[in-house]
């Protein structure tokens, strides 16, 4: 509630400065108005940063300062990684200890950004004798971005339009849901510091741009590269730049400025994102960057015509422009079809398939579909999401298409293709996050100002204007006050639960904390052999290894489809198989995620046939028809006897037959799927269980060994 | 100038094109003249680079890269430092000459110490 009513009052600031400055002209101490609006704006932003970091904090307030889900965990423990051993060692960091027997070269395979931030965020404050360890600078440093980004936007916004548009987007989204769903305090992930740089790039972009300098081309090539180290959006940018020079450059916006802002940038950028280890050699030969380099070249084309031109008459030019243009386009073509017909481009990915094509990936790679965040934008979640920015994103392409300036076409491009990209993939609405609060921003900002003026004009000329400003300013404050409640609402009630502790409501209205996972992980870090190896779906592998510190065979980083899909085929087999296959992966405990007791929704039973589907994909044998009752998932006694007999079957409800989970209800009885259990007091001949936790959320099996007589 | 022309004049009025060129480019000031030569130098390096590594192969593209990278990082900065410094195109009023060496320098470092890095 506090929280509310701070951004309201922000909110409210910002009327005030819009008034002020509205007023600006009637004044006559000019001087010490300025030093006024001076005051007014940094104290904004001081609110707007301290709400930006504040806000994010219920999980911390609720729970404890505890790193979230499953990504986090890998990237909290490579920090730990990088902090001990330091810097050379982790790009060298070959782990054992994931995707048994393989290994994984982490160094790499990934983009360190995330933990070289943390780490100099750690070493600095400590430097200063501030002992902070390394756990809570990673699950602060997501909110502390977000004030950074808050801030950036404000410039980037004020770049665009003027210093009312910057606050009024700062404050917007300092507390948007869809960027705060990626960034609450103990996600401590790639994206959260990614926007960041992103909008920091942009930034950077349109200011040299604008100002046609080489260092801000400079500095934006820089915090491009450290976009790149942070997250593979950088494609994102790289594509939407080059667009935006095209664009530019057919409406005939072509300027010297321009070509200094793009050139420098694409070539300083292009050698820096080369550095990165992960990235290595794709920005000249991966379809992605494709584009960046061709516009590269047009630019040049362009430019060193133009100059021709000046030195030449009109008609000598006409000749030679033709003679030079299909040249270097018949060479484009060669060089095109040259290097995709040897290989040296290599052909665009799965994931940048999907995201031109949204049913691409659903057809042909389904550990890419499984992924919940990989699925199409609902439009609830739209408005779930951005709220009231979802009706004032048009009105501020339309107040960027009526003064049609460098920067507003940026806007324009970065809204337009942002928007394309969320409505593909849910996880990209964190890109269409900011970018709708500057249209808004642009919108709420032009509004005000046309109404103020209204409103504080002598009301001797029209009574009506009058009133109609009024009206307009009432109506976009509640909208804006409405947009502060629904963010503080949303951030508490769906984006702040840790998922590795749960907590439920009772009947009486009291909460229970289910602390299962951390239970069953420390158990198995205490309780098994040092170099044991479990084995359990990819979802939990992360965490597996960051808080049980023991080998796994899959994890979050799905880099090895045929790997994750002998797991699958492993929980999809009967027990006597699957133990041969078991055994054959040296696997010592078998982990699963069992909710029928709870309720828990999201457990292995409901993500069953998605294993069967990734088994199925690398083993024929495997099919999804075997699992179901006439085309329907059951597990109750009309299920199939595939379904019944299958391992993740025996491990989920072993022994569940013994427990009455609800009174009038027979034993066995389902809280997630509300059916009785079909395969009922059977018993296990090649596994044992070894642990259960206390609400039945983990259940680890330990692999017995071969018999002693043959 | 004549439409229905053989090939005869048309070899003419390209002579005649260049020649008008550098009658033009003839009035361009010294400075800009001494850019231009080191233009030309950097992009025939750049040529260099670029047939040796067609003939010999790429085989640590990563030097290869930087070096390439190197001559058209360079080409391409030199020509901002042409534009900004060329009295025709008014940067001088957001853009003083000396600025425009300092962000010339500030940018050949970035772009140098990279390559150094990437050179391996």
């Amino acid at each position: 509630m506090k929280r509310s009513e701070k951004s309201n009052t922000s909110v409210v600031n910002n009327k005030q400065q819009d008034v002020n400055i509205s007023t600006d002209g009637l004044t006559t101490k000019e001087e010490n108005k300025e030093h006024q609006e001076f005051l007014l704006k940094v104290l904004i932003l001081a609110v707007i940063y301290v709400l930006a970091f504040s806000t994010r904090l219920f999980s911390v307030l609720r729970y404890e300062s505890v790193i979230h889900e499953f990504d986090p965990y890998f990237n909290y423990r490579s920090t730990i990684y990088l902090v001990q051993e330091g810097f050379y060692n982790f790009l060298n960091w070959f782990d054992e200890r994931a995707w048994y027997p393989l290994g994984r070269i982490v160094g790499g395979t990934i983009y360190p950004g995330l933990m070289a931030t943390a780490s100099l965020v750690h070493w600095a404050l400590n430097s200063l004798n501030i002992t902070v360890n390394i756990r809570n600078v990673c699950v602060l440093l997501s909110p502390w971005f977000a004030s950074n980004t808050a801030m950036v936007t404000y410039k980037f916004a004020k770049e665009i339009k003027d210093t009312q548009t910057g606050l009024v987007a700062a404050a917007m989204i300092a507390i948007v849901p869809g960027y705060i769903s990626r960034s609450v305090a103990g996600s401590f992930d790639n994206e959260g510091i990614a926007i960041f740089a992103l909008i920091f790039t942009y930034y950077c972009w349109i200011k040299s741009v604008n100002t046609g300098s080489l260092t801000w081309a400079a500095i934006c090539s820089l915090a491009y590269f450290y976009m790149a180290s942070a997250w593979g959006g950088y494609v994102f940018i790289i594509n939407l730049i080059p667009l935006h020079a095209f664009f530019l450059l057919l409406t005939g916006r072509y300027s010297h400025r321009l070509y200094i802002a793009y050139s420098t940038m694409f070539v300083i950028g292009t050698i820096l994102s080369m550095q990165i280890t992960f990235i290595s050699f794709q920005p000249v030969q991966s379809s992605e960057h494709l584009a960046a380099i061709g516009i590269f070249g047009l630019l040049q084309l362009y430019a060193g015509l133009a100059w021709v031109k000046s030195h030449l008459t009109n008609e000598a030019f006409k000749k030679l422009q033709r003679l030079t243009i299909l040249f270097v386009l018949s060479c484009a073509a060669a060089v095109l079809v040259v290097g995709t017909l040897t290989g040296y481009i290599s052909p665009f990915n799965g994931r940048f398939y999907s995201l031109l094509d949204p049913t691409y990936a659903r057809d042909h790679i389904p550990i890419i579909a499984s992924v919940s965040e990989h699925q199409p934008t609902t439009w609830a979640s739209y408005f779930f999401d951005l709220h009231i920015l979802v009706f004032l994103f048009p009105a501020g392409l339309y107040f960027c298409f009526q003064k049609l300036t460098d920067a507003n076409i940026f806007l324009i491009l970065y809204g337009v293709t942002s928007i394309y990209f969320s409505g593909v993939m849910v996880r990209l609405m964190l890109v269409l996050a900011p970018v709708a609060c500057i249209l808004a921003a642009v919108a709420v900002s032009a509004t005000l100002t046309t109404y103020m003026k209204k409103l504080k004009a002598p009301s001797s000329d029209a009574n009506n204007s009058k009133e109609s400003g009024g009206v307009m300013v009432a109506v976009l404050t509640v909208l804006l006050i409405l947009y502060a409640f629904h963010c503080t609402w949303v951030t508490s009630e769906a984006y702040s639960s840790p998922s590795i502790v749960l907590s439920a409501k009772q009947n009486d209205g009291s909460r229970v904390i289910f602390d299962d996972f951390r239970e069953a992980y420390r158990w198995i870090g205490q309780n098994t052999a040092d170099d044991a190896r479990i084995m359990s779906w990819w979802d939990y592998g992360y965490q597996l290894s960051a808080m049980a510190n023991r080998t796994v065979l899959v994890d979050n980083n799905t880099w090895n489809n045929s790997h994750i899909a002998q797991v699958g085929k492993a929980f999809a087999s009967t027990e006597e198989e699957a133990y041969k296959q078991m055994k054959a992966l040296d696997v010592d405990y078998a982990l699963v995620i069992f909710g029928g007791l709870t309720g828990y929704s999201s457990d292995d039973i409901n993500k069953f046939l998605w294993m069967v589907r990734i088994g199925g994909s690398c083993d024929p044998n495997i099919k999804e028809q075997d699992y179901l009752t006439n085309g329907q998932y059951r597990i109750d006694k009309g299920a199939s006897p595939t379904m019944l007999n299958s391992l993740m079957y025996k491990l989920s409800y072993y022994r569940f037959s013994e427990v009455h989970t609800d009174y009038q209800k027979p034993t066995g009885f389902d809280r997630v799927r509300n059916v009785e259990i079909g395969n009922k007091n059977f018993d296990l001949t090649y596994l044992e269980e070894a642990f259960t936790s206390v609400h039945w959320l983990v259940r680890v099996y330990k692999v017995k060994d071969l018999d002693n007589r043959a | 100038m004549s439409t229905t022309a053989s090939t005869s004049s048309n070899n003419l009025t390209f002579t005649a094109i260049v020649k008008s060129f550098f009658e033009s480019y003839s009035k361009t000031p010294q400075k800009l003249k001494i850019i231009d030569l080191f233009l030309i130098y950097t992009f025939v390096t750049g040529v260099i680079v670029f047939t040796y590594c067609c003939l010999v192969g790429t085989y640590p593209f990563n030097s290869f890269l930087s070096a390439f990278i190197s001559t058209v990082g360079c080409f391409v900065l030199t020509t901002c430092l042409r534009i900004q410094i060329n009295p025709i195109n008014n940067f001088a009023k957001t853009i003083s000459i000396e600025r425009a060496f300092t962000d010339y320098l500030l940018c050949n470092l970035i772009l140098h110490l990279v390559v150094f890095n990437f050179l391996g």
